[in-house]
């Protein structure tokens, strides 16, 4: 730590958020519009909001976390709301909870968007510099730091690479795939971040310095190509949706019906095949030459056809990279195969046969740490003040950095403001699913959000995203009054427009029988509510207003949630009952930082992991693998018990029946 | 009160005069509102005084079941501080048994391993002192249950229910990559493929809850061991015993082709008699087998019956197998009192303190007595079986038939033309239930089931 006695700027912030990606970005705007002054380093103001790889936002459970960082506060949906070239709600023949929308970006104008937005935040920097060392108050770095043994760290500033030293009370780590990043094209190796930036070599020795364990992730992204050397006859015309759904609940609707950009679509085939297993060898994952652990979500076209061989043929999506740009993305891909070989086989495509490349596709190494060592506020286990979002923390995916960054973000703001932390569970979420799972399982490999990973996704709609998240978003300060009261309209009028449904009686008369024969529904032999004609499969609220007299004029927004929650009321409610009981799990606390050795009753691998994740409730407690409901049990009594033999620590755990007792 | 509701048979499984089913939790009162009828018209439990007791009928839906005793505990003045229904029935192990999957069948669900315990101390009703001897409670009896599952579990019901879930899980990975990446995986025409499949599951899982005995993989009944030493007349004896008309031999499916064990009933006592095979099969030429028979089993055993030569001399071996069973349960047959005996009565009992009797295998003598024997101890619960042998049981078959629902669901919810993201839901369902009958949790199953299945894009 010395260099001393080298002059270097001294500045003081509240927080420093480190790197400008999707993370880094919703990190740095929730700080500063929560009031904090705040910091953000890059490497390249040019690359702030960078999308390295697939040119969408979105896509399945994706859009969820979109709609749901847009409801807390964050920037995401209106960004991509106002730079989007096309978009499309996928699964819309599925049932509502796995209706996603996905937009492709003009990444240009994302970038740009995002850039004039955080330029324009109140107490918000950008500075230019990489980041080298974190700074806690047991290196001493200030005079007025203190520190003793065995005490637990806590972040004073960072300091860059050029010496600049930069005293803050949080530090949100967003360094995405920079850190140590490793670049490869077949033999080809670079020691550069995505998309040949510069890579940041430094900040991983302070962080392994400071007790921080670092890992290799890898992932990857294929070529861009020359629109102009494409052939599109070959392809298949890919729209986006008629009617545009914007991401962001402020975006008023009309404003996202623009003229739509296409992707395309071709396949690979057999030869395309025969030219990936000619050359394996020289594919650096093949040949061992890379050690991180790469996706299985986003396999590169060598895992697609070692792995399903059986497959003759695999889909590519061409999507254009923006409108002011002939570079185009070749989904489905992704390869580090060299040069060479990846010009041999871009062309066996069907379109493609005189492709010109523009950038190679490559395979990207980076170090990153186990989640495990998080809490659910995303703050560091061993260091107070040390918060990390995004790539990082070893997931993949913009919108899952994006709303890891936002967490973080809040997070850092709510500590530094001596408020609690803002921790959305399984049951409120995907962004809660996904944090959860982050830093209570064992990820093997960068975590993508999916569907299936909710439990209770009926309820965790992108439809009802601002219903479930707005009044948390209020609470943190990134929510406005004009769209908290609104939400609070809404969910009265939705409530009421269901009590209202349920009401209405409908005779077998002839005017009902006739929009039932319109939409094939079997006819009425006695009456019936209109709410028992909504959930037959092939009606629904809109399709019976000719008989619905005295509907009242609603938004769309309202009889749609209408709709849904009255067609599948059923499941619903069930889900809602499963959520009753996970959530009094979720409700009993556990004490930080304790010594699980202490509970005798517990077998010896459950005090191991548990003292190891230090769970913050019996919940998440129950879901670490090697804990069993035996284990979960005990626990319970542990805590119970804790009543007569450590009061204080029971009823902090518990303050709401301390309150019960006191009256 | 926040709890489900659970139910258990809270008196000795053994035939004893009076039987006591225990109910649980925030259903408690509708639960016996729903399967009890009044002698005159209908009494409504729920609506009477708590701490009163009423005599009338258990019903399952029409059909009666036992005439009882109800006692009503309306929280919190319980011993669990919920509200509580205990029923007072006929003590024989059928009508418990027969009530309490009444009370199932209507609501309840069968109480984990100390449940009752469990919440008596989560809800404050035990004292900090009895804290441990919850834990411990809980951790034995879990530890006697997944021991009985794993041991239990190990032939055909364990490849079938473990095939089953596979199946499940295929079907959910391939809704659910197709949900993740609907570009390149379609559902098209899948509902019918999944009904089919469906369909063969419920063959599948109907026929388990069918083959073992409604669901009853583990056999309840007095864990029983015949030791001697060779040619002491064991053999014959387990054939008289299980010979006769009366007795009933079970093989015991699901197990491995060798018959470990036998059941005989002896009038309404069911006795398993363990490790037959060694009896039949072994010549016994070894002296020293008898012994370590003994040794073997004698520990797992809730009763001895052990066979004594009483035409040859006491020897070294049998003065070890008797220092074995002092502190057992045992009965000691003098074998052979026919023959000119070598053995007294008084010579053993000096030794071992047990119930003796002479017996001749060969010429059916002393059998009856040693009937008597047996179900006087068991009466006067001097021998009993481990209860938790059928609460584990009856949860098994519980998981089975929840399992069951959930896939009747979904062959409804394809039925009525639910979109394909709801039959993932009750698929879910029904793997988790089938997980806890083998012990397996669900942890990462799916994911993986979907990466190494279904070629995802990007």
């Amino acid at each position: 730590m010395g260099k001393k006695n080298i002059p270097y700027i001294e500045e003081t912030y509240d927080v420093v958020v480190v790197g400008a990606g999707h993370a880094g970005c919703e990190a740095a705007l929730a700080c500063a519009r929560l009031g904090l002054e705040t910091m953000m380093f890059t490497v390249s103001v040019d690359s702030i909001a960078l999308m390295p790889c697939n040119p969408n936002i979105g896509g399945s459970s994706k859009g969820h976390l979109v709609r749901e960082i847009d409801a807390l506060g964050g920037e995401m949906g209106k960004n991509i709301d106002k730079t989007f070239i096309q978009s499309k709600m996928l699964n819309k023949s599925k049932g509502p909870a796995v209706h996603s929308l996905r937009a492709q970006a003009d990444k240009a104008e994302y970038t740009k968007e995002m850039r004039k937005t955080l330029q324009n935040t109140d107490h918000l920097s950008i500075r230019q510099a990489e980041v080298a060392e974190i700074l806690t108050n047991k290196d001493q770095f200030f005079p007025e730091d203190e520190y003793h043994e065995g005490e637990e760290q806590k972040i004073t500033g960072v300091r860059t690479v050029s010496g600049g030293v930069y005293r803050c009370k949080a530090v949100v780590l967003c360094t995405g795939t920079y850190l140590r990043a490793r670049c490869l094209t077949g033999e080809m190796i670079t020691h550069t971040g995505p998309n040949g930036l510069s890579a940041a070599n430094h900040l991983t020795d302070s962080l392994v310095a400071h007790g921080i364990q670092t890992r290799r992730f890898k992932t990857g992204t294929p070529a861009r190509v020359d629109k102009r050397s494409l052939d599109f006859s070959k392809m298949e015309e890919q729209f986006g949706d008629e009617r545009v759904v914007p991401f962001s609940f402020t975006t008023n609707p009309e404003d996202v019906q623009i003229e739509q950009a296409s992707c395309w679509l071709t396949y690979t085939n057999e030869t395309t095949h025969e030219i990936i297993r000619n050359n394996l060898d020289r594919s650096p994952i093949y040949a061992g030459i890379i050690e991180g652990t790469g996706p299985r979500y986003c396999p590169s076209i060598e895992d697609k056809v070692v792995k399903f061989a059986d497959k003759n043929r695999h889909q590519i999506f061409i999507e254009p990279e923006g409108l002011s740009t002939n570079e185009m993305y070749v989904g489905g891909m992704s390869s580090s195969l060299p040069e060479d070989v990846q010009h041999e086989m871009y062309r066996t495509l069907p379109g493609l046969e005189h492709v010109k490349i523009v950038r190679n596709a490559y395979a990207i190494e980076y170090d990153c740490i186990d989640a495990n060592n998080l809490y659910a506020s995303l703050e560091f286990k061993a260091m107070k003040g040390l918060f990390s979002g995004g790539q990082f923390n070893g997931s993949s995916g913009y919108e899952e950095a994006a709303c890891q960054g936002l967490i973080a973000g809040i997070n850092a703001a709510m500590e530094i403001k001596g408020r609690d932390p803002l921790i959305l569970d399984r049951s409120e979420a995907y962004i809660g699913v996904l944090i959860d799972d982050l830093v209570t399982k064992k990820n093997r490999e960068p975590y993508r959000m999916m569907t299936s990973r909710a439990e209770y996704r009926l309820l965790l709609r992108q439809d009802n995203a601002d219903l479930r998240l707005t009044k948390k978003g209020y609470e943190i300060g990134l929510i406005s009054q004009e769209r908290y009261d609104w939400v609070c309209k809404k969910e009265e009028l939705i409530k009421k427009e269901i009590e209202r449904v349920n009401e209405v009686k409908l005779g077998a008369n002839a005017r009902v029988q006739n929009v039932l024969e319109q939409y094939g529904s079997i006819p009425l032999h006695t009456g019936t509510t209109l709410s028992d004609l909504i959930r037959r499969p092939e009606l629904d609220y809109d399709k019976l207003a000719e008989i619905d007299t005295d509907r009242p004029d609603l938004p769309a927004e309202v009889t749609e949630q209408v709709n849904i929650l009255i067609k599948y009321d059923g499941y619903i409610s069930r889900q809602i009952k499963q959520v009753e009981k996970f959530k009094k799990l979720e409700k009993k606390k556990l004490p930080e930082k304790f010594d699980y050795n202490e509970i005798s009753g517990l077998r010896i691998e459950a005090q191991q992991k548990l003292n190891e994740f230090q769970p913050l409730n019996i919940g998440q407690a129950s879901r670490i693998s090697g804990v069993t409901p035996a284990d979960i049990s005990v626990l319970l009594v542990y805590l119970e018990q804790l009543k007569y033999s450590n009061p204080d620590l029971f009823f902090k755990l518990n303050p709401d029946e301390h309150k019960e007792k006191q009256e | 009160m926040n709890s489900d509701t659970i139910a258990a048979i809270a008196t000795a499984m053994s035939p004893s005069g009076i039987g006591i089913i225990r109910i649980s939790g925030e259903d408690a009162l509708p639960v016996i509102d729903r399967i009890y009828r009044s002698k005159y018209g209908h009494k409504k439990l729920s609506l009477c005084e708590s701490h009163t007791i009423h005599y009338g009928y258990i019903y399952d839906d029409n059909e009666m079941v036992d005439e009882v005793m109800v006692l009503l505990m309306k929280a919190p003045h319980s011993y669990t501080k919920e509200d509580t229904v205990e029923i007072d029935c006929h003590g024989g192990v059928y009508v418990m048994k027969k009530i309490l999957e009444t009370v199932i069948k209507h609501g309840a669900r069968p109480a984990e391993p100390g449940e009752f315990t469990k919440r008596a101390f989560l809800n404050g009703r035990i004292d900090l002192t009895q804290a441990e001897s919850v834990i411990d409670v809980i951790n034995a009896k879990n530890e006697f249950a997944l021991k009985s599952s794993l041991s239990q579990l190990q032939g055909a019901v364990l490849v079938d229910i473990r095939k089953i879930r596979a199946d499940i899980l295929h079907e959910i990975a391939f809704i659910e990559s197709a949900l993740d990446d609907p570009e390149h995986i379609s559902l098209d025409n899948y509902p019918q493929t999944l009904h089919n499949t469906v369909d063969n599951l419920v063959i599948k899982i109907d026929k388990i809850l069918k083959t073992f005995e409604n669901g009853r993989f583990l056999k309840e009944g007095i864990n029983t061991v015949i030791v001697g030493k060779p040619n002491a007349g064991k053999s014959s004896l387990l054939n008289i015993l299980v010979g006769e008309e009366r007795a009933i031999v079970t093989e015991i499916a699901g197990t491995t082709r060798d018959v470990l064990e036998e059941q005989i009933n002896l009038n309404g006592i069911t006795l398993n008699v363990m490790d037959t095979a060694g009896i039949r099969d072994t010549e016994d030429v070894v002296e020293k087998i008898g012994v370590d028979r003994a040794r073997t089993y004698a520990s797992k055993a809730d009763l001895v019956i052990y066979v004594i030569d009483a035409s040859t001399e006491l020897d070294e071996s049998d003065y070890e197998i008797m220092d074995l069973l002092q502190d057992k349960k045992a009965i000691v047959l003098l074998n052979k009192s026919d023959l000119d005996t070598k053995v007294t009565v008084e010579e053993v009992q000096h030794i071992l303190d047990k119930k003796i009797i002479p017996i001749s295998a060969k010429e059916h003598q002393g059998i009856d007595e040693l009937e008597e024997t047996i179900r006087n101890m068991f009466f006067q619960g001097e021998v009993t079986f481990n209860d938790e042998v059928y609460a584990i049981n009856m949860r098994q078959k519980t998981s089975l038939q929840v399992a069951l629902d959930h896939l009747h669901q979904v062959t409804q919810s394809i039925e009525d033309d639910m979109p394909e993201d709801f039959y993932s839901i009750d698929l879910m369902g029904a793997y988790e239930e089938l997980g806890k009958i083998i012990g397996e949790a669900v942890e990462d199953d799916l994911v993986d089931e979907i990466f190494s299945k279904f070629c995802m894009g990007k």
